[in-house]
């Protein structure tokens, strides 16, 4: 096999909380044992819901977070093990789009200042030929090219994400950390961005690890698909075998969870009780085992931590699956 | 049989620039009967929020209810009543839940107590008998283990559990009509789902009228009876859900529906809609949707009406009748 792009082994994440009388309280293991690769041109879905630590894995890939343990081999390079002064010609190849681009992008500077930012700190392009670079970048991502003088409030959510895209592009990286780039944004708008980033990686070859809570999205744009539970892959496989097929109860109870616009017939739905448990205090065994609708949980269910374990091209992790 | 909430031709102003007004929401009918649940549906900006608070005439600071708005509860004329005998309907007779329950809750009392303030506030209680019912009503709305529920804290709960606890607290007063403005948004989907049926079970048990304001088409498959689609102000098209579904008839809908990536069914590519949602104030004359719709023709420049029986629809393409004529 081909070396993947990006080889992430035994990823962990922890966080300190705030305890008693300036005192540090119990670990939050927010990322725990997570390892997946992801070749070039490929998208990658991370799924899961708020909290289960899948902001801090693409997080950590940028080092804008540190893990705690682990490797993450980009082109055979560590990216954890890299100085400061090594990573920099790295983060050309890396590159990350957030949520709330409103945010993401400073408000004091033009649009065309913020997407040419990255082409001079790599030196890649003589300033003379940044502006015509800018307007390239910006008609590339469907907007204007005028928009490089204007700023970043003169714009909508959805033109605001294309920008925080453009910039993204500017340095023509390998790989984009996506982290819910259409969560914000209305549904006719979410569809225009979601063909635009599709549109891109056949044109580029980009590989995207597309992080999400919405299985939609998710399922439209992602080859293979990783679902997280509280800090660690439960269910990882082809994107449709994974959500066509789901085989960890966790998956086929999000799955469930869906609402989804067609026909208008109430489904029958498997509801899960509860809400996911705190990653201060996972449950012992089965992270998702008081939660789980499955008729077969049992003692190795609640003392017995399953691993992920092949099973067809998928892999699970849970000791009833098959 | 008169509907238990009725709206007709509600018309909110809101200011636009330094002096200028727009028309938000232009000429919103609708009703809502005991025991249905009535789903408004539309992208940002669309006027579903301002509609939902001027049923509780709770408009933001410069939004302005125009002359010539009806809101009947019951039969009852709300638009004109005095403040008082409004304050006496908030809760009382429509109750109201939002999309975060975080800013809805005081954070520095437990909740318990804040359940036992409204039920005070709507009738004459003893603390006990107070603290008793709003036991009662924590276990109503799914809340396990409700007695050591109450002295919590909203920072101690989930958000799931606080949504439940903000329903409880709208349901004190024993309201006949609930407006949900997009009560899951906030919430993950495992959660989203329980919250919904839970909604739904109040409605079929108590039976409460429920306006659920949402974005998101997919909450209303399968929970909604009825749905109203709005755009740029307007109600676009109306049916009952599952001829909506079935047979969208509004270029809008159809293009919401198509754009929506789906978990089941073929993966093809979405169809978006082009182009942007207007600001109140900016919408184009005529047939408000014209410039982003792909079956726009000359008769687009004047108005549509929403026209049709059960399925209503506000295009000139529809207003051949598609029902058969009795």
């Amino acid at each position: 096999m081909t070396r993947p792009l990006l080889d992430v082994r035994d990823l962990a994440v922890h966080y300190r909380t705030a305890g008693w009388m300036g005192r540090s309280g119990p670990p939050v293991r927010a990322v725990e044992g997570v390892s997946f690769q992801i070749a070039a041109g490929e998208t990658l879905g991370l799924v899961g819901e708020s909290g289960c630590g899948k902001s801090s894995v693409g997080r950590t890939l940028l080092r804008l977070q540190e893990p705690t343990r682990g490797s993450a081999l980009f082109e055979g390079r560590d990216l954890f093990r890299l100085t400061a002064a090594e990573l920099r010609p790295l983060r050309r190849e890396l590159q990350i789009v957030f949520q709330d681009p409103y945010s993401s992008l400073n408000p004091r500077r033009t649009v065309g200042a913020s997407i040419a930012e990255g082409l001079e700190i790599h030196r890649m392009l003589p300033k003379a030929e940044q502006p015509r670079r800018v307007g390239d970048l910006l008609a590339e991502v469907g907007l204007d090219p005028t928009a490089a003088s204007r700023y970043p409030h003169e714009f909508s959510g959805g033109q605001r994400q294309r920008i925080g895209i453009a910039r993204a592009l500017a340095v023509e990286p390998k790989l984009i950390v996506l982290d819910e780039p259409v969560s914000a944004l209305d549904v006719s708008v979410q569809a225009q961005v979601l063909n635009l980033l599709l549109d891109l990686q056949q044109a580029r070859g980009l590989a995207y690890l597309f992080i999400a809570h919405d299985l939609g999205v998710i399922r439209h744009v992602a080859h293979r698909t990783a679902v997280m539970y509280l800090g660690r892959i439960v269910e990882e496989g082809p994107t449709d075998d994974v959500l066509g097929a789901p085989r960890h109860p966790y998956t086929q109870a999000l799955r469930s969870a869906v609402p989804e616009a067609v026909s208008g017939a109430a489904a029958s739905r498997t509801i899960l009780l509860g809400d996911p448990p705190s990653p201060v205090a996972p449950p012992p065994g089965c992270a998702f085992h008081p939660r789980c609708p499955s008729s077969a949980v049992d003692a190795r269910c609640r003392t017995e931590r399953p691993a992920l374990r092949p099973l067809d091209d998928q892999q699970v992790a849970c000791h009833h699956a098959d | 049989m008169t509907p238990l909430l009725d709206v007709r031709d509600l018309r909110i102003s809101v200011p636009v620039g330094l002096d200028g007004r727009a028309t938000a929401v232009d000429g919103v009918s609708f009703s809502v009967a005991r025991g249905e649940l009535l789903a408004l549906v539309g992208e940002s900006g669309c006027g579903k929020s301002l509609t939902s608070l001027a049923l509780l005439r709770l408009l933001p600071q410069g939004a302005r209810l125009e002359p010539g708005s009806s809101i009947r509860l019951a039969g009852e004329e709300i638009t004109t009543l005095p403040e008082p005998a409004m304050r006496a309907l908030r809760g009382k007779r429509i109750g109201m839940i939002f999309q975060d329950p975080m800013t809805a809750l005081t954070p520095v009392l437990r909740v318990g107590d804040q359940l036992i303030e409204t039920l005070r506030a709507h009738a004459p209680l003893s603390r006990q008998a107070a603290r008793a019912r709003a036991a009662a009503l924590l276990s109503d709305v799914g809340i396990g283990d409700a007695e050591r529920r109450l002295d919590a804290y909203p920072h101690e709960l989930s958000g799931g559990l606080r949504q439940r606890v903000l329903i409880a607290i709208a349901l004190a007063g024993d309201p006949d009509v609930l407006v949900a403005d997009e009560p899951t948004t906030a919430l993950d989907v495992t959660v989203q789902a329980q919250i919904l049926e839970l909604l739904d079970r109040l409605r079929r048990e108590r039976g409460l009228a429920v306006l659920l304001v949402t974005h998101d088409l997919g909450v209303v498959a399968g929970r909604a009876d009825r749905v109203a689609v709005m755009y740029a102000g307007q109600i676009v098209e109306t049916a009952t859900t599952a001829a909506l579904f079935a047979a969208p008839q509004h270029p809008y809908t159809r293009g919401l529906l198509a754009c929506v990536p789906r978990v089941d069914g073929p993966r093809t590519r979405l169809v978006p809609i082009p182009g942007l949602v207007p600001a109140p104030g900016t919408y184009p004359v005529g047939c408000r949707f014209q410039n982003r719709c792909g079956d726009a023709f000359d008769a687009c420049t004047a108005a549509p009406s929403l026209t049709g029986a059960a399925h209503q629809c506000r295009c000139w393409l529809a207003s051949a009748p598609l029902e058969p004529t009795a």
